[in-house]
């Protein structure tokens, strides 16, 4: 008997295409496998019933070697993807009852490669926070939880990392906006892929801010996440920044490897980072040039001013964005007699405290009168550092930082100060900004032997140099995934 | 930047967004907090920068302006949270 529990997307493929299991063997278990984990709380709503049916089907379809190619595997999905009549929350109470009557393209393509949805995973209320905490359901927890303390697995798409990692999922997928898959994917010790901005298709995610807003896979190798982005990329009409490409080969293009330049960036060596993140930093580098890479030391000098710049657009697009949660056509309503008292009340009892200070900020930086100061302000800074990444990119192929400051922290010892909470995407955010593709792939247990992730920044559309580049840190750095 | 008692008030409005009157003070300071801490920005010089709203290159395409779905009321009403013979039920507006 294969361990199902252990096994990523490549070896299920093989085991399904082979008739060694059957997907509904398969689904059956990791059902089984997700109820019995409900202390991770990685899932919002499993998919129980529907997902035996789908399985059987795929089953037929193998019997009749009409195989797609993800026939019959199943995955974890963020509740932030609308699925059809089936329940979409965002975490949030808002849309606590709320079914879609339409699929997302991302989810739509998968399913139609053959895929089959578990669950809906876990998040921050509408992918505000770093930490899952700020769930209506309550926060995911961290599978590397120990020494009866509760660790956070990141976030915003911290149930589907706890999922993954917690093995009660093959592959799941996530969103990030300023390190929503990353972050997650490096304190749970697993790989988190966010494309470029613009590769896969925006349509029926839940909006948070729509100029960086970018779907993605988490997974337990390199090798998955290829597999899983060229089922998920690709244009659409119904998503106009959504690039007109050719059908990508990611997985197929990983198996030539390529004598890369990688980038490293002075200014993200700053003065508060750990000892232990600089060791791994230098590990690293000495895995690259063991595998023939150049190191080159890169400028961006205008890291020190992302996040504030993030803040202030991620905030100002949010307010925008939320603006739809009226309390009349869909979500929650507290009735009232008249209408603004109606909106008033249905956004208080509605949102969360995170939730509502994200869209005051913003609402706050779009008013006449600080527009030009905040808003206008942060998108010129915006502007310079994009430029700052293209002048690197002139040198390089790929960049090579730390993923987080840090690795998982306690659950409730970040909550209550956003801004210690923000400074948790130091690294990520600047990418975000500059819609490049980004990767975080594990790099070792850290002292408190939870997992550190590092990160590898591409050029926009070269997500093949930054798998490229994620295969040789995993390769080297054998990350041993058994928990203690 | 302070953003007092009387500036969360009118935020809070602008934004739809109900606040009780023993929740305006922690507002007050959070917000303070974060706006001071984005006012970093102003050690930027920004001169002839041409601010971007979106980082993608691509060109937004123009299309059709022709109707390809419709006759999907059902669905937009299905999820409201009051409707009555086809309609969204608010509250009376006009007087």
């Amino acid at each position: 008997m294969t361990d199902l529990k252990n096994i990523n997307l490549e070896k299920c493929l093989e085991l399904l295409k082979g008739k060694k299991i059957s997907s509904k063997e398969l689904v059956s278990f990791y059902l089984k496998e997700a109820e019995s984990n409900k202390k991770l709380n990685a899932y919002i709503s499993l998919n129980s019933e529907n997902a035996i049916k789908s399985a059987e089907e795929s089953d037929k379809r193998i019997a009749k070697n009409q195989a797609r190619p993800l026939e019959g595997v199943p995955l974890a999905i963020k509740d932030l993807f609308c699925t059809k009549d089936i329940l979409t929350t965002a975490a949030s109470k808002m849309l606590k009852n709320f079914k879609p009557t339409y699929e997302s393209t991302v989810t739509k393509k998968l399913w139609d490669a053959g895929a089959i949805l578990l669950g809906k995973t876990n998040l921050d209320e509408f992918a505000m926070g770093s930490s899952n905490e700020t769930s209506f359901f309550g926060a995911s927890i961290n599978p590397w939880s120990k020494d009866n303390k509760q660790y956070v697995p990141g976030g915003s798409s911290g149930g589907s990392a706890s999922a993954v990692s917690g093995n009660i999922t093959i592959a799941a997928i996530g969103t990030d906006t300023g390190g929503s898959i990353r972050q997650p994917a490096s304190y749970c010790g697993i790989v988190g892929l966010k494309p470029t901005y613009g590769r896969c298709s925006r349509w029926g995610i839940v909006s948070f801010a729509s100029s960086l807003d970018q779907a993605g896979p988490m997974t337990k190798t390199v090798n998955d996440s290829a597999l899983m982005l060229d089922v998920m990329a690709g244009h659409d009409k119904k998503d106009s920044t959504s690039a007109d490409l050719e059908k990508t080969n990611f997985y197929k293009n990983l198996k030539n490897s390529k004598k890369l330049k990688i980038g490293i960036p002075k200014q993200y060596k700053n003065d508060q980072l750990s000892k232990e993140i600089v060791k791994f930093w230098e590990l690293g580098i000495e895995f690259f040039k063991k595998n023939n890479c150049e190191i080159v030391e890169i400028d961006l000098p205008h890291t020190e001013y992302a996040l504030a710049t993030y803040y202030i657009i991620s905030s100002a697009e949010a307010s925008s964005n939320l603006a739809r949660y009226d309390g009349i056509r869909y979500g929650l309503r507290k009735n009232s007699e008249d209408i603004n008292d109606l909106y008033e009340q249905t956004r208080s009892d509605g949102f969360g405290d995170e939730v509502k200070r994200r869209i005051m900020i913003g609402t706050y930086v779009l008013s006449a009168g600080y527009y030009d100061a905040y808003y206008l302000k942060a998108q010129k800074v915006r502007s310079k550092i994009i430029n700052d990444f293209n002048q690197a990119f002139e040198k390089v192929d790929v960049i090579f930082t730390p993923t987080a400051p840090s690795d998982a922290f306690e659950q409730g010892s970040k909550i209550d100060d956003p801004i210690q909470m923000y400074l948790n995407d130091v690294f990520t955010v600047p990418v975000s900004l500059a819609g490049l593709p980004a990767i975080s792939v594990p790099i070792g247990l850290s002292s408190n032997n939870l997992p550190l992730g590092f990160q590898i920044i591409g050029k926009r559309f070269d997500e093949d140099s930054v798998l490229s580049a994620a295969k040789i840190i995993e390769e080297s750095a054998n990350f041993k995934k058994e928990k203690n | 930047m302070d953003i007092d008692k009387k500036l969360v008030k009118k935020i809070a409005t602008l934004s739809r967004i109900k606040i009780e009157e023993n929740e305006v003070e922690r507002f007050s300071n959070e917000l303070s907090k974060i706006i001071s801490w984005v006012e970093k920005l102003n050690e930027v010089d920004t001169k002839d920068i041409i601010p971007i709203t979106n980082p993608s290159d691509i060109k937004i395409p123009y299309r059709k302006d022709e109707i390809n779905d419709g006759k999907i009321k059902d669905k937009i009403l299905k999820n409201a949270p009051e409707k009555k013979a086809g309609y969204f039920i608010v509250p009376k507006v006009v007087e």
